[in-house]
């Protein structure tokens, strides 16, 4: 049975093409894939993230439980900060990578909605001997992001709160069009914008309100070539129970040597003492053809990794790409396209990042 | 959606202008539609030859990779080069700019009626 959002008649109702995603039936796209990321790039634009979980820890060993679970220092957070971090495995391998918001009382972690039950499973299973209660809450909260140049413009007339005192990765509890909300300054397109939970009951009326503000719905096609421009990482195609943070490029989530230990901890620091089995890169394809998620990397002669995520960047023009190679990988090498050899080069992340001159501002 | 009368249809959904022994081939407004924005074609070289049923290429769009495939046997005799620079003509014109290859054909049967191809697409829906 494939669950709906609380936005699902607003989709229907913009014209959405609807297709299973873990077990939702979310939009993949309304206007065109291209038009919708142009609006982001440009404007802003409204996506409907209500499919992601949320697990809320609770108790006086709240942030040890936390602190166990995930690889940033959750005590460096202040209440009111978010913060990006990875859930690992005894391996190294990664569970899922999440948001940690640090609230008043609690800790709200964000996770993937392929990873729900995973996730909830896992944060149980490792929490013993702590005074904590772990709750699911993903049924308890719809989720909107509205990112773009013209996002802090359009939820400002909406809300109270001033939006120029929300730093990126703060977020405040306060309300937005006259019902209670939190808003994020976080996203996972590369621009500016706002990540806003509201219950679900009140989503369809503010999803309406943004929309007639000027925002344009964004489908799950453009959210994923925005954060591959960006270069962020998606679970199942960078990271995964076989790739650790370090290798999927996220070591800015891992802090190394934070006391008390995370799962997981022990595998990063041999790793990051004998060095990386294998590394992401950032590539453009030289030739013609686009490389996708599976495609194989080689040196010419021999396979030295494997494409993790492959588009044709709206934004450039150009097919990128991320891989996990091995280590010793030059900046020069082959994606096999569809059985037909093609050069590409390594090239710096993210591919795109954004003029902050022109963003940013409330 | 557009189904041009004059035009013969597979259910791989190309379709198909035959003038003299020489079959036109694209994909239908359906097809372009379900893609999406076409933002690459790969397409054979003139004078290759492919059975009725052959994968000879494909059209890619922002998201999805989808085989072309050959509704007759024949050789191909042009390629719609224009596609390199400007694969959108697929969406903007499916049945005009946006065709992709010519073959020539000896036999060009075996292919579905404008109203067949109708029916192909109300049982997929």
């Amino acid at each position: 049975m494939t669950r709906q959002t609380p936005l699902h008649e607003e989709h229907k109702k913009a014209g959405a093409r609807l297709v299973d995603f873990a077990g939702w039936e979310m939009p993949v796209q309304y206007a065109g894939i291209k038009a919708e990321h142009e609006a982001v790039r440009t404007r802003a634009g409204l996506f409907d993230v209500s499919h992601m979980g949320e697990a809320v820890f609770r108790g006086p060993d709240a942030e040890a439980a936390v602190q166990r679970l995930v690889t940033r220092d959750v005590s460096r957070l202040e209440t009111g900060q978010a913060g990006y971090a990875a859930v690992c495995y005894e391996s190294g391998g990664t569970v899922d990578d999440v948001l940690v918001y640090r609230r008043a009382d609690d800790f709200l972690i964000v996770v993937n909605a392929a990873n729900r039950d995973k996730d909830l499973a896992h944060f149980r299973e490792n929490v013993s001997g702590l005074d904590v209660e772990v709750s699911d809450e993903s049924d308890d909260w719809a989720l909107l992001a509205l990112q773009g140049p013209e996002a802090a413009g359009i939820l400002q007339d909406l809300t109270g709160t001033d939006l120029s005192g929300i730093r990126y990765y703060r977020f405040v509890e306060d309300e937005v069009d006259g019902v209670p909300a939190t808003i994020s300054r976080t996203g996972y397109t590369g621009e500016d914008g706002f990540e806003v939970f509201v219950r679900p009951d009140d989503a369809a009326s503010l999803w309406r309100k943004l929309i007639e503000s000027g925002a344009a719905p964004v489908g799950l096609g453009a959210r994923d070539t925005l954060r591959l421009e960006a270069g962020m990482c998606l679970y199942g195609n960078e990271l995964d129970a076989e790739t650790t943070p370090l290798e999927a490029g996220i070591p800015f989530a891992v802090h190394l040597y934070k006391q008390p230990q995370f799962i997981g901890q022990g595998a990063l620091l041999i790793e990051d003492a004998e060095g990386l089995k294998k590394k992401l890169v950032g590539f453009e394809i030289e030739g013609r053809g686009i490389a996708r998620h599976g495609h194989t990397v080689t040196d010419g002669a021999e396979i030295v990794g494997q494409v993790t995520s492959g588009t044709l960047s709206p934004t450039l023009d150009r097919a990128i790409g991320l891989a996990l190679v091995a280590p010793e990988v030059e900046d020069r090498f082959t994606v096999v396209i569809r059985d037909r050899p093609v050069p590409a080069i390594e090239v710096p992340l993210p591919f795109y990042k954004r003029d902050r001159k022109r963003g940013g501002s409330a | 959606m557009s189904v041009p009368e004059n035009l013969q249809y597979t259910r791989s959904h190309e379709w198909v202008r035959v003038e003299d022994d020489v079959a036109t081939i694209g994909i239908t407004d359906h097809a372009q539609e379900e893609l999406g924005d076409v933002v690459f074609v790969e397409l054979p070289e003139a004078g290759a030859t492919f059975e009725a049923g052959d994968s000879f290429g494909a059209v890619e769009s922002v998201k999805a990779v989808s085989d072309l495939y050959a509704p007759v046997s024949g050789e191909v005799v042009e390629i719609n080069s224009a596609l390199e620079d400007a694969p959108e003509k697929i969406n903007d014109d499916p049945y005009g700019e946006g065709w992709i290859l010519k073959l020539r054909a000896s036999d060009t049967g075996g292919l579905l009626s404008a109203s067949d191809y109708e029916k192909v697409i109300e049982a997929e829906e």
